[in-house]
């Protein structure tokens, strides 16, 4: 189990590193430097910038360097903590981004146990109750909820909401909130606007987990051990919960790893529809205005939130399904 | 052909009265894989209505101007935001699909413009009716468009079957040259990253060893990156210059370079399954060439899968450029694509006071689903021995 959940850690160290290296192409890909970007920012403001500034700048951010000279030197500022200066905010990266990111870590973990929380029971019935009325409900929301994408559906319960009920379902917070510090208030506010984003978010992702489940659930019932079960006389209730569903959560588990990046990249789109206060909005706005090193940071760090989660579903994998433990041992 | 298995079956020797059960027997095990596959797919009605669907959207990308009645980027300031026109089918008790002519005014306290019908005035939809200039097929130049005013368009005389956007533009036209891009970007796209899933796949699952386990890693490592905020970034950063043709293409990379997994891992799963298999050992044994023996005689035997991936990855394409589009990263004005349709849907306020700008989003979720539906009947029929 250890050999397994280090090789599991050491992907997981390998992929960080891809994607600091993607991250850093995404900074140094657009023309011109931060020295030039900042120097274009104080001409508009009217102030101008001395060659000689421009050239402490360029050497204080290792600019002119061969580029492994400059990523290892950005690796150097991000272990210690800091992420460089947003252009546009003309503040620290880690200020501008702080409570956005943990933000966006709670609407993407909301979607993700919501995602649980329906397809662990639908998968259930339609898989027990199969070709029943409910499966076929089940079945064709499902394939709505793959076949739509998420922004699109953000778009018109928004448009929905608007209409039909004349009220704004976008945001996380109500507005009076919006700035407020973190309160009791405030914890509330955010957990009565979360379940529709994380529906939104989480609705693909569901039709699959559905799918799987039904699908694995089925192949289990089909089991002699389950007719074994039965001439026993359990009940039909303790007989699937407690030795078919178990089985077949392990794909469940599995899936973790390819559902949260699924989630998280969603995440960004969907907030802009409906204008919650994540990294996303802000992932365009520092792209548009090529404000790169706050883009680059948030595309790290959403990869390496992405990374870890995948991380402890493999961890829960091993612990759900001990036939992984025995593989390796 | 001597077939053992045929003769060896006691239905199949001829017995009056069984004739016809035992012909389709023998149709059965005559018929080649791709007969048998098309046979399976055939029962998938769900499928084969879903190609009906998928062949349709792309006589649009091929006839879009035809289909088009108003040129896509004439704008016309006094037609901005323009709701649906209804369109009449009788003329008192004739046949006569007409729309009524439409009045536009400033509305004097919330300065937007408001629309109201004439009945008076009947604008009659001709079909085959001249329009603007076009090459039919890329090649015949023409002017007939399948529906259409009599006499020259102008503000009054005119048809808006799905209304129009802010700077009064048709939204049909627009949506039908938004098809021809959004279609075929995902098209080039799935192309190019079935290249490299079949390459990267083929070394991984036909080589393995040392070349496996490196694919195999990057591929988990790619899948484990959310793609969005990477292609925003590799988007954000296309020059601003470009013309429309380069960030078409560029997009599609950009697209196609995390999305050629799958694919690959399609590819792998089959190579695995069929380089133990007997044809491959005595194609090997019988000294065909390597390249002869994964092209001529493994590369066939699994074609079928490899389309039924095609399928599956391509509304994912679509699905990709058109939020990029939204997002205002992917392509750009004057290119016109579901995407940039949508892009002047993403405010709720003009969305709720002009739901019209809404439709693109009916095409993307028809298509996607139809192509869904069609690559999962595709991946059934695929595997036609098997249950």
């Amino acid at each position: 189990m250890l050999a397994y959940i280090g090789r599991r850690a050491l992907l997981a160290i390998f992929t960080v590193w891809a994607i600091s290296v993607l991250s850093f192409a995404i900074i140094q890909l657009p023309p011109g430097d931060y020295v030039t970007s900042y120097i274009a920012q104080m001409a508009s403001m009217g102030s101008v910038v001395t060659d000689e500034e421009a050239q402490n700048l360029r050497i204080q951010y290792g600019l002119g360097q061969p580029i492994y000279v400059q990523y290892l030197k950005w690796m150097r500022l991000i272990a210690q903590g800091n992420f460089g200066m947003s252009m546009e905010w003309r503040r620290p990266v880690t200020e501008v981004i702080a409570e956005r990111f943990w933000l966006t870590v709670v609407v993407s973990v909301a979607s993700l146990f919501l995602t649980w929380v329906l397809a662990l029971p639908i998968g259930i019935y339609s898989a027990v109750r199969q070709y029943s009325v409910g499966d076929y409900v089940g079945t064709f929301v499902g394939f709505i909820g793959l076949a739509v994408p998420n922004f699109l559906l953000a778009l018109v319960l928004l448009y929905l909401g608007f209409t039909l009920f004349n009220a704004h379902i976008g945001g996380l917070f109500s507005p009076e909130l919006q700035d407020a510090s973190w309160s009791v208030a405030r914890v509330w506010d955010l957990l009565k606007h979360l379940p529709i984003p994380a529906l939104i978010l989480g609705l693909a992702g569901t039709a699959q987990q559905i799918r799987i489940m039904r699908a694995n659930l089925l192949d289990e019932l089909r089991k002699p051990y389950v007719v074994t079960a039965r001439s026993k006389g359990l009940t039909e209730a303790a007989l699937i919960l407690r030795y078919p569903v178990r089985l077949a959560l392990n794909p469940f588990a599995s899936t973790i790893g390819y559902t949260l990046p699924y989630i998280v990249s969603g995440s960004i789109i969907v907030s802009l529809v409906l204008g919650l206060p994540t990294v996303g909005p802000l992932l365009l706005k520092a792209l548009i205005a090529q404000d790169m090193f706050l883009a680059g940071t948030i595309v790290l760090l959403l990869g390496v939130m992405t990374v870890i989660g995948t991380l402890i579903s493999d961890i829960l994998l091993v612990w759900v399904d001990p036939r992984i433990r025995l593989e390796d041992t | 052909m001597a077939r053992p298995d045929v003769a060896l079956d006691p239905t199949s020797v001829p017995v009056p009265g069984a004739g016809a059960a035992d012909a389709i027997k023998q149709r059965i095990f005559v018929a080649s894989q791709w007969q048998l596959t098309w046979w399976r797919f055939r029962k998938h009605k769900v499928a084969v209505a879903s190609a009906l669907v998928v062949i349709g959207f792309y006589l649009v990308v091929m006839g879009a101007d035809f289909l088009a009645y108003a040129d896509p980027n004439a704008s016309e300031a006094q037609r901005s935001l323009m709701p649906p026109q209804r369109v009449h089918w009788l003329d008192g008790w004739r046949f006569g699909p007409h729309v009524y002519a439409v009045k536009g005014t400033r509305d004097v306290q919330s300065f937007r413009r408001v629309y109201r019908a004439d009945p008076g005035e009947k604008i009659p939809i001709r079909l085959f009716a001249k329009g603007f200039e076009y090459r039919f097929l890329g090649m015949i130049p023409t002017t007939r468009h399948l529906i259409g005013v009599d006499g020259d368009r102008d503000a009054t005389n005119t048809i808006f079957l799905l209304g129009t956007d802010v700077q009064g533009r048709d939204l049909w036209s627009r949506l039908m040259y938004g098809t021809r891009i959004s279609l075929t970007i995902g098209l080039v796209g799935v192309t190019m990253s079935l290249v490299l899933g079949v390459v990267l796949g083929g070394l991984s699952g036909f080589y393995g060893g040392i070349a496996d386990t490196l694919i195999q890693r990057a591929i988990e490592i790619l899948r484990s990156i959310p793609t969005i905020p990477l292609w925003m970034g590799l988007a954000a950063a296309l020059p601003r210059d470009w013309s429309i043709l380069q960030v078409y293409f560029a997009i599609t990379i950009i697209i196609s370079l995390l999305a050629w997994t799958e694919l690959a891992r399609v590819v792998r799963g089959r190579f695995l399954s069929l380089r133990e298999e007997d044809f491959v050992v005595s194609a090997r044994l019988v000294g065909c060439s390597q390249m002869r023996t994964i092209f001529v005689h493994m590369v066939p035997s699994f074609m079928s899968h490899i389309i039924a991936a095609t399928t599956l990855a391509l509304p994912a394409m679509i699905v990709s450029e058109t939020a990029l589009s939204f997002l205002g990263l992917g392509l750009r004005p004057p290119a016109m694509s579901w995407g940039v349709l949508l892009q002047q849907a993403q405010n709720v306020q003009t969305v709720a006071l002009s739901p019209w700008l809404m439709l693109p989003a009916v095409p993307v979720i028809v298509v996607v689903m139809a192509f869904n539906f069609l690559g999962d009947g595709l991946r059934d029929a695929a595997d036609p021995y098997g249950r």
